[in-house]
């Protein structure tokens, strides 16, 4: 514990000179000023690397100020099946909620994008990796039929491992739920346009992110149905390098483009006018 | 025969039966009471053992190397079963057949995973792992179904899809999406059965139905309890514990809202009475066959969004 203690203290010390203000690019390891990356919507502006954006900041990004509503911020999980690990399913929650600041993996919302209504949806990753639980797969759900009900442009955020875990088979259909949500949408012609960030896989990405009308992937996002890990146990080989990456996917046609961070939001606004005029 | 430990008793027994039978030559009423002797308890210590199976012990038996497959299914239950092939993209995937089938005199589309007996066939069938094009082909005839009004019958076993280099080039996500999409929206009965393993979106690739059933010793999951038991606690080998966890018997699916219905297996699991779980999966199937029939194909697919409209649990604060 002392020892634990001693190299906390140390680490505080260390982050009381240079956290916050310097942070190491993950793409070309640059030392760059902290607030030069947040402006630059944590875009690396030497290298291009597109670091982690949340939910929030996403909002922001891409929908017109003033005009957001927030929908369903009241949903809560349950531990319905009583899962323990080394904490229990409760307990993971709680944590999870104190240190992404919201009370669960996805933020859902009516705004606008240039002047046009749309339902904006967003994963948050900060929430026990953007798993899709009962929460996350309602309040998609919800989305889709809000769409479907108000004829508003659907555009969503991936950014999840898949299902989650603990909540079982209740997780693994929230895919079925979703994905049926998203075929009322597309028999009444509402698009719904699926913005592909790193990582997407599992059950979300098995879901509804690959079925978009438009799929939109940030450059170098890893999006595919198994994890790269559990790929190379399966096949007992090293990955070739850029396996799973957006530029992957582009090449073997499971995307329509890519769109780095600062051009993502005209490139929505471009296809919504093609798509709805 | 193969066999699992905790049924190593039992198949004991069989083999000195068997033998006993061998040695009387139908002959020698002493032997005939040994052998009754024996058979009576076989049949309880199976009743007994049965009823005290373990979650890990339940799980191997939906993988026992003797649980009957997709086709033998089909073989006791079906007449004229004419598979079709290929996915018209690629290829054509062994882990999937599908094809359309006649059931009690009318006719049926059915598509399953299909599991190898042999080394060679378990390789062939890539151990029911369905590569894109295997779900891309049971949309096809899922297509065909609904153009030519016949019911849908899927039957669910594989311990997921698979997760290789090729799959994921060929868009293994979106071949498992498309066909959950293509379910939803059906305009035919559309049952589905877990008849061995349940495994995550590769059996959900199958699983969109109006009724889902599953056979007593069928598992249903949303990972592998290997694949939970490695993120958790970094060792495979913990399987039994994550198996617990993660609830994914058939009672805990039926409780949960999964599935519909468990259709109760022979004594001993299917693979120690192949035949009688036939009949019984036959006559489950029937049932709700007859019952979707009178259903209009709108109402079929808005009875299924229903369904998995109800999924999850969640609070409101």
């Amino acid at each position: 514990m002392a020892f634990l203690q001693k190299k906390h203290a140390r680490g505080g010390e260390k982050r009381s000179i240079g956290w916050g203000v310097f942070r190491r690019c993950e793409g070309c390891r640059e030392t760059l000023r902290a607030d030069d990356l947040s402006a630059n919507l944590e875009v690396c502006p030497s290298c291009g690397y597109h670091h982690h954006l949340s939910a929030e900041a996403w909002r922001q990004h891409l929908l017109d100020p003033g005009a957001w509503e927030e929908h369903d911020a009241d949903l809560r999980a349950k531990d319905a099946l009583g899962f323990v690990d080394s904490k229990s399913y409760d307990e993971r929650i709680l944590h999870a909620a104190q240190k992404a600041g919201v009370p669960e993996a996805f933020l859902a919302g009516s705004g606008a994008l240039g002047g046009r209504p749309v339902q904006f949806g967003a994963f948050v990753f900060r929430f026990m990796g953007g798993s899709m639980g009962s929460v996350v797969g309602e309040k998609i759900t919800r989305m889709f039929e809000r769409g479907l009900e108000r004829r508003e442009p659907v555009i969503l955020l991936s950014c999840s491992g898949g299902a989650r875990m603990q909540e079982g088979t209740l997780s693994l259909m929230q895919m079925a739920k979703t994905v049926s949500a998203l075929e009322r949408l597309r028999e009444a012609n509402v698009p719904f346009l699926s913005v592909l960030l790193n990582p997407t896989t599992g059950g979300v990405a098995a879901s509804f992110a690959l079925l978009g009308d438009l799929n939109i992937a940030e450059p170098g996002a890893l999006i595919g149905f198994a994890g790269p890990r559990v790929i190379e146990t399966t096949i007992r080989q090293t990955l070739p390098e850029g396996f799973q990456r957006a530029e992957f996917l582009l090449e073997h046609g499971m995307i329509d483009l890519i769109a780095d961070r600062p051009h993502m939001r005209a490139t929505l606004g471009r296809a919504l006018d093609h798509f709805v005029g | 025969m193969a066999h699992l430990d905790f049924e190593k008793p039992l198949v004991e027994l069989e083999q000195r039966i068997r033998a006993l039978k061998a040695a009387s030559g139908g002959r020698g009423a002493e032997i005939d009471q040994s052998v009754r002797q024996l058979e009576a308890q076989v049949d309880r210590l199976s009743r007994e053992l049965f009823d005290e199976l373990t979650v890990w012990q339940k799980v191997q038996l939906s993988r026992h190397p003797d649980r009957p497959y997709f086709l033998e299914y089909a073989e006791a239950l079906f007449e004229d079963l004419l598979e079709l092939h290929g996915d018209r993209c690629f290829g054509d995937d062994p882990a999937v057949v599908a094809g359309f089938a006649r059931f009690d005199g009318r006719t049926v589309a059915v598509i399953g995973h299909q599991k190898g007996r042999s080394t060679k066939e378990k390789v062939h069938r890539n151990f029911g792992m369905a590569r894109p094009e295997g779900y891309r082909k049971a949309v096809r005839v899922m297509d065909l179904a609904e153009r030519f009004g016949r019911p849908v019958l899927t039957f669910i076993d594989t311990p997921g899809a698979y997760p290789g280099v090729g799959a994921e080039e060929r868009g293994q996500s979106e071949a498992i999406g498309r066909a959950i999409a293509r379910m939803a929206r059906l305009r035919v009965p559309v049952i589905a059965t877990v008849i061995g393993e349940g495994g995550s979106g590769g059996a959900l690739g199958l699983g969109v139905a109006n009724r889902v059933l599953m056979l007593e010793y069928g598992t249903y999951s949303v990972i592998t309890p290997e694949g939970c038991a490695s993120i958790l606690w970094r060792d495979g080998a913990e399987a039994p514990r994550a198996a617990e966890q993660l609830r994914i018997l058939a009672s805990d699916a039926l409780e949960l809202g999964v599935i519909d219905e468990i259709i109760a297996e022979p004594v001993g699991g299917a693979h120690r009475d192949p035949k009688g779980a036939a009949e019984r999966l036959g006559r489950a199937l029937r049932r709700h066959l007859d019952a979707l029939s009178e259903v209009e194909p709108a109402a079929l697919r808005e009875e299924r969004y229903a369904k998995v409209r109800a999924m999850g649990r969640f609070a409101s604060v």
